[in-house]
């Protein structure tokens, strides 16, 4: 029982961190633009691919530092000659553009690398398990996925609020009319913070493709989770992106490594019902089944006793 | 009267579409017409009319869809008795009630927070109806007969082409009552709470309430599309409520138009050809049609409708003639530019050394079609660009009313 929650809780933490790349640039991008990028997880496979094709020629470590550039300057340029020119049709016109480019990343990926599975693996020097506890190894690429990911929100933390293009950034966030009299080039910021949000999920993408493999559908599976965590979160808030990523990637492992469900209960309950029950499904379900659904039953739950998400200050 | 007209003629039309058309594929195009016209006008009462961006609305036309199936099937065991005529009525109630259950509390807001429990619903119920096996049959879906039960005026669905009228019949009666629904004090509020929610709350309605009304006849809308999949295909999958059938039908609506009633009938009707017609073609049809989205989200905003109606005034002015030949001379290079672009993705996809692009040999392993390529395709590109400064002088010319045409309308008048 007690190895279960503990690598339960490791892979939760692996798996929450994870989800807090992606989520970080979401939310930073959200409190600017005020736009939720439906293509951010798109720009998470990009990563993944990217370093796939790099990691051929060069290995992993370039890959690592090389590919996140590339999907950042990618995000730029949609930031730049699409989002901007969509800016002035509306909110919803903008939703709509990101969702499309979600569809036609996926696409393009598919054209590019076609519809396999790609064998992109982790690098030779962290093949080993870091510690064995109770007969169980723990791989030392999950452990350095943990410290990339704490590594990522300290700095971004740090920069944000320590150093002068960081306060430039706040400043541009809540009075970007005011930032942009006294002389910076607030369109430039943004397309900054779009970049550096999309190669943030560049990066996640990098070293989370040998551990999720790296597959066309890979952005989807993600991609509705990340909505998922920074709404929850709170919309803009990147404390609550951090707690809310941590949350759900805790409750999914927990779910999954357990192996109780509704026949437990009803037998505790002491209840018993025949197998031709017409809501037989209902009765039979186990907490690994339902785990994928989880975070969208949190979501809703959450949507409506506290629309504006657990740390959001932002009504919308 | 004109309205009549218009009415009557798109009557005509169904009715003789079949007749001229009457191949087995022709068929079967139209019936997927007609679901998709019901199911993207019934998006539309949301997005285009009440301003709800809904990523969850398969799951009304899935949820009206599966309820049909297990009709059919309580037809089929007799278990109840009714021609299967009605069975698109059983998928609209259904999702008549399941839109009033999830819209009690997902339309206190529009906007961010709304799209985003439409996601978290759709994502909900399509998971769950991989879990609840007996209702939604897992991964392999549930299927029923349309042939069982009392036959309606001789109709016993066993041919395509009557299920084409039968299709075709309920598509006129739903898109007719969609319109005057766009007609009545709700349809007009949907519109005032869309374009601003404050305003119509100080008058004294709940933009609540008229959010709540207009999800609940899109769901129903939904619901009758789906039960007309469900007699059309006589089988529903998961797929069939998950996101990407979401996904599909605000394609539909946003390429077509979402600010005019007949926007999203010519999306579904577009977007059904693209569909069937050019994944015959080509693999990479689904490539071409994201990048159709985005160029349309960019370039007309309007959707395909909005780009024809942008023409009304120039057309009025009289001054149509005038916009022919910039429009030509845009038109050459452009098409060259998407055509070359066209035969670099198709070459690229296929690595076949006897490719052939409409009967130009190429060869993807030379580097001599793809320098070639390149070259033409630059060249049309900065060629349009030439183009596009007289393109929009042209235009702003002709939607001016020119000062000679409008003296002498005074005059007139003076008379």
């Amino acid at each position: 029982m007690m190895e279960v929650l503990i690598f339960a809780t490791l892979n939760g933490l692996v798996t929450g961190l994870l989800l807090f790349m992606l989520a970080s640039g979401l939310t930073l991008i959200f409190s600017m633009m005020g736009v939720l990028n439906f293509a951010h997880a798109s720009f998470y496979m990009l990563g993944a691919y990217f370093a796939y094709s790099i990691s051929l020629y060069t290995g992993f470590w370039p890959a690592l530092i090389f590919a996140p550039i590339l999907v950042g300057a990618l995000g730029a340029l949609v930031e730049r000659y699409g989002l901007r020119r969509v800016h002035k049709s509306g909110h919803v016109a903008e939703l709509v553009f990101t969702f499309g480019l979600a569809f036609l990343i996926e696409e393009a990926v598919q054209f590019f690398w076609g519809r396999a599975t790609k064998s992109y693996r982790s690098p030779d020097i962290l093949d080993f398990p870091l510690f064995t506890l109770f007969g169980q190894n723990f791989p030392a690429y999950k452990a350095f996925m943990i410290f990339i990911s704490i590594g990522i929100f300290i700095g971004l933390y740090f920069v944000l609020t320590r150093t002068r293009i960081g306060i430039i950034i706040q400043a541009a966030i809540t009075h970007p009319n005011t930032v942009a009299n006294l002389g910076h080039n607030v369109p430039l910021i943004f397309m900054g913070a779009f970049g550096v949000g999309s190669g943030l999920a560049g990066l996640a993408g990098v070293i989370a493709g040998p551990v999720l493999t790296t597959f066309p559908g890979m952005a989807t599976v993600l991609g509705s989770i990340v909505f998922v965590i920074v709404v929850i979160g709170g919309l803009g808030s990147l404390a609550g992106a951090l707690v809310a990523s941590l949350l759900i990637g805790l409750l999914q492992s927990y779910a999954i490594a357990s192996n109780v469900g509704m026949p437990d209960l009803l037998n505790l309950l002491g209840v018993s019902f025949e197998r031709d029950h017409p809501l037989n499904d209902i009765w039979r379900l186990t907490l690994p089944q339902i785990a994928p659904i989880m975070p969208f039953l949190l979501l809703v739950i959450v949507l409506i006793f506290r629309p504006s998400g657990l740390f959001g200050k932002r009504e919308s | 009267m004109r309205k009549a007209i218009i009415w009557i003629l798109f009557a005509i039309v169904l009715i003789v579409l079949p007749l001229i058309f009457d191949s087995i594929l022709s068929i079967s195009i139209f019936n997927q017409m007609c679901i998709a016209i019901v199911f993207a006008l019934s998006y539309n009462m949301l997005l285009g009319q009440g301003g709800m961006l809904s990523f969850g609305h398969a799951v009304y036309f899935g949820l009206g869809g599966f309820m049909a199936v297990h009709a059919l099937m309580k037809i089929e065991y007799e278990e109840m008795y009714f021609s299967v005529t009605f069975i698109p009525l059983i998928g609209g109630v259904f999702g008549l009630l399941a839109a009033a259950f999830i819209g009690s509390f997902s339309t206190h807001k529009a906007g961010t927070v709304f799209a985003m429990i439409s996601l978290g619903v759709g994502e909900l119920i399509a998971a769950s109806s991989l879990i609840l096996v007996s209702f939604f049959g897992g991964e392999a879906g549930v299927s029923g007969d349309r042939t069982y039960g009392p036959t309606f005026f001789g109709y016993d669905f066993a041919q395509d082409i009557q299920v084409y009228y039968f299709a075709a019949a309920w598509m006129f009666v739903a898109t007719f009552f969609m319109y005057l629904f766009t007609r009545t004090p709700a349809g007009r509020m949907a519109n005032a709470v869309r374009d601003n929610a404050e305003r119509a709350e100080f008058i004294g309605y709940s933009a609540r309430r008229v959010r709540f009304i207009s999800f609940m006849m899109a769901g129903f809308f939904a619901g009758i599309a789906g039960g007309l999949f469900a007699m059309n295909y006589e089988i529903l999958t998961e797929e069939n409520l998950n996101a990407a059938t979401s996904g599909r039908v605000l394609l539909m609506a946003y390429i077509g138009g979402l600010g005019f009633f007949i926007g999203p009938i010519v999306g579904a009707v577009v977007l059904t050809l693209i569909n069937s017609l050019l994944s015959n073609y080509t693999d990479l049809w689904l490539l071409y049609l994201g990048i159709m989205f985005l160029l349309t989200v960019m370039f007309l905003p309007r959707g395909l409708t909005g780009f024809l109606m942008m023409h009304t005034v120039p057309w009025q002015l009289g001054k149509l003639r005038t916009l022919a030949i910039p429009y030509t001379l845009t038109a050459i290079p452009s098409a060259v530019f998407l055509l070359s672009i066209l035969a670099m993705l198709e070459m690229g996809h296929s690595m076949d050394s006897d490719f052939s692009f409409f009967g130009v040999a190429l060869n993807p392993a030379s580097y001599g079609s793809w320098i070639g390529l390149i070259i033409i395709s630059s060249a049309a590109f900065f060629a349009l660009r030439l183009t596009l400064p007289r393109l929009r002088s042209a235009w702003a010319e002709a939607n001016t009313l020119p000062a000679v045409v409008s003296e002498t309308v005074t005059t007139e008048g003076q008379q």
